[in-house]
């Protein structure tokens, strides 16, 4: 963990203008949670089936990916891009700490835009800070930990991070995912569900929230994911080829 | 004192080979590495500075290999040819930035160093976007010097700048160099390098063509082969006397054909001739000539563009 490396890249994420989305779709999913309190009501049951279901199509399946994308990959792609990071690399400055801090950052930020929203809408749609609310708050920011480390890396290897990391996150793991029951078993999505169906508890199944993966396989796959996309990030570093031409 | 030393370094991309088995040694003092575009320059530089492996050869500051080796950013300072950096920022805040990124004990000192040396600080609170290139290629500078490195590499510095702002450069490299700093430069134009550079390196093709200092590249080049064409009232009759003469090598007689132009009936073709001693051949010209009874109609020196003295000096 690098202070200058982490301001240096927060500033690069939040100072960009795609960086308004990183606001725009939490409030989005804010407002929906209190239109759906006001209009649904808190009936104590009605309320938590709502909320799952809310929180998981809306919070996990589509706000955690998309702005681990913006983040994940904003931390370090545009800098690839032009060619800037040749100011962090030419530095007695191990390449691991470089994407370490990157990482950390972009985390951080899926965590206060992402999760964090994600909590409190739960919490402003049951009315508590209940299982289900918790479930999801700490499914997200496992989900946000694994995204962010997973497009991190993409960005490091591909120039086309962005689009490579729209396919698996709409195409693998929403359409894909839904017609094929396999692909389930390696989705980001699925693993972080397992943890917030295990946080739920037995209401789980009432809820409908269940996961295609069971809670050990989710925890070491989040795990080795996150731990292995953040390894071969910092070994891609260390050999990345900056082409010369603009 | 450092030196940078590259040993059999080649470099290839696929099939195509951007270095070719370059061996040598940038010691202190001003070094120019000159060559036209897509010589292997750039290329060159990103082995020394560590961003680039060679494929074959290693690169070295004082022993120690550049390549997977951060610690040798402690010494070494690049200025990219790129222009991008972080946007953002102030030039102050770019500046300082870098100088907590080395871990300096007093980046703020540092920084105002670095900035003082390469005149920015009337500017050094205006965010990078605002920046002229000239302002732009400056606060690089100042980043690369930040820590007070033994060795400076610079790719193509003087690009897209206006002539004060080149004088000033030169001035400033000089003075690096004059410090003891091992100072290495890219560029493409002969007359930027011999300003400053005490030695040149010359990068022809990807080959390390010629090296020393810029009196013997001068050297090189003027001692080459000239070549003119002759038009003349009886090619076949010049060509006879030219080739007697001591001074030439080789006369070939181009084909006369007839051209009808705006100004009338033009012949193309003449007399292509090599000449070894350019001055001896130069006054024997109009002599023989005279001699001879034969009129010159034009009298023109072949292409003499750095490409042809690069192809020559690599032909050697």
């Amino acid at each position: 963990m690098n202070a200058t490396v982490a301001r240096l890249t927060s500033r690069a994420i939040l100072g960009r203008r795609r960086a308004l989305l990183l606001l725009l779709l939490p409030a989005a999913l804010l407002v929906i949670c209190v239109l759906a309190r006001v209009l649904a009501g808190a009936g104590p049951d009605g309320a938590d089936g709502l909320a799952a279901e809310l929180l998981n199509g809306f919070g996990l399946a589509v706000l955690l990916p998309l702005l681990a994308l913006i983040a994940g990959t904003g931390a370090i792609g545009p800098e690839i891009d032009d060619g800037s990071i040749v100011y962090l690399l030419a530095k007695p400055l191990r390449r691991s700490v470089i994407v370490v801090t990157k990482a950390l950052v972009a985390i951080g930020i899926v965590t206060l835009f992402g999760a964090l929203p994600v909590l409190i809408g739960g919490v402003i749609m049951t009315g508590g800070l209940g299982a289900v609310p918790v479930g999801y708050g700490v499914g997200s920011l496992l989900a946000g930990i694994a995204y962010s480390a997973v497009f991190l890396l993409l960005a490091v290897v591909s120039r086309n991070a962005v689009v490579l990391g729209l396919l698996y996150a709409l195409l693998w793991e929403s359409l894909i995912g839904q017609f094929v029951p396999g692909a389930q078993a390696l989705s980001i999505q699925q693993w972080s569900l397992a943890v917030t169906q295990s946080v739920v508890g037995a209401d789980a199944e009432r809820l409908g929230i269940a996961s295609a993966v069971g809670l050990p396989v989710a925890v070491v796959l989040l795990t080795l994911v996150t731990v292995g996309s953040v390894w071969y990030a910092s070994r891609r570093l260390r050999t990345i080829r900056l082409t010369e031409d603009a | 004192m450092s030196t940078l030393s590259l040993e059999a370094v080649s470099r290839w991309f696929g099939n195509v080979v951007a270095v070719n088995d370059v061996t040598m040694h940038i010691g202190p003092g001003v070094t120019g590495l000159l060559g036209p575009n897509g010589a292997g320059k750039s290329t060159l530089i990103h082995m020394m500075a560590g961003f680039l492996a060679p494929s074959a050869g290693t690169v070295a500051l004082d022993d120690r290999p550049v390549w997977r080796n951060e610690d040798v950013y402690r010494d070494l300072g690049l200025v990219p040819e790129r222009e991008d950096m972080y946007d953002n920022l102030s030039g102050w805040d770019f500046v300082l930035a870098n100088a907590t990124l080395h871990r300096l004990p007093d980046p703020a000192a540092a920084a105002r160093r670095a900035i003082d040396t390469v005149q920015m600080a009337d500017a050094q609170d205006r965010d990078i976007r605002t920046y002229s290139k000239g302002m732009r290629q400056r606060i690089k500078m100042a980043t690369a010097l930040v820590h007070d490195p033994a060795v400076l590499l610079l790719d193509e510095p003087f690009n897209g700048m206006d002539p004060r702002q080149r004088l000033q450069l030169m001035e400033l490299l000089d003075r690096l160099g004059g410090e003891g700093r091992t100072i290495l430069f890219s560029s493409h134009i002969l007359e930027e390098v011999e300003q400053i550079a005490g030695r040149i390196e010359v990068m022809v093709a990807g080959r390390h063509a010629a090296s020393g200092d810029f009196r013997e590249i001068r050297r090189l080049m003027t001692r080459r082969p000239h070549q003119y064409t002759i038009r003349s009232s009886d090619d076949r009759a010049l060509a006879a006397a030219v080739i007697a003469e001591p001074s030439t090598s080789s006369v070939e007689i181009v084909a006369g054909s007839e051209r009808v132009s705006a100004v009338g009936v033009e012949r193309v073709g003449g007399v292509h001739v090599q000449a070894t001693d350019f001055a001896a051949f130069i006054h024997a010209l109009p002599q023989l000539a005279a001699r001879g009874g034969i009129r010159l109609y034009e009298v023109r020196p072949a292409d003499e563009s750095l490409e042809s003295v690069f192809s020559y000096l690599v032909a050697r």
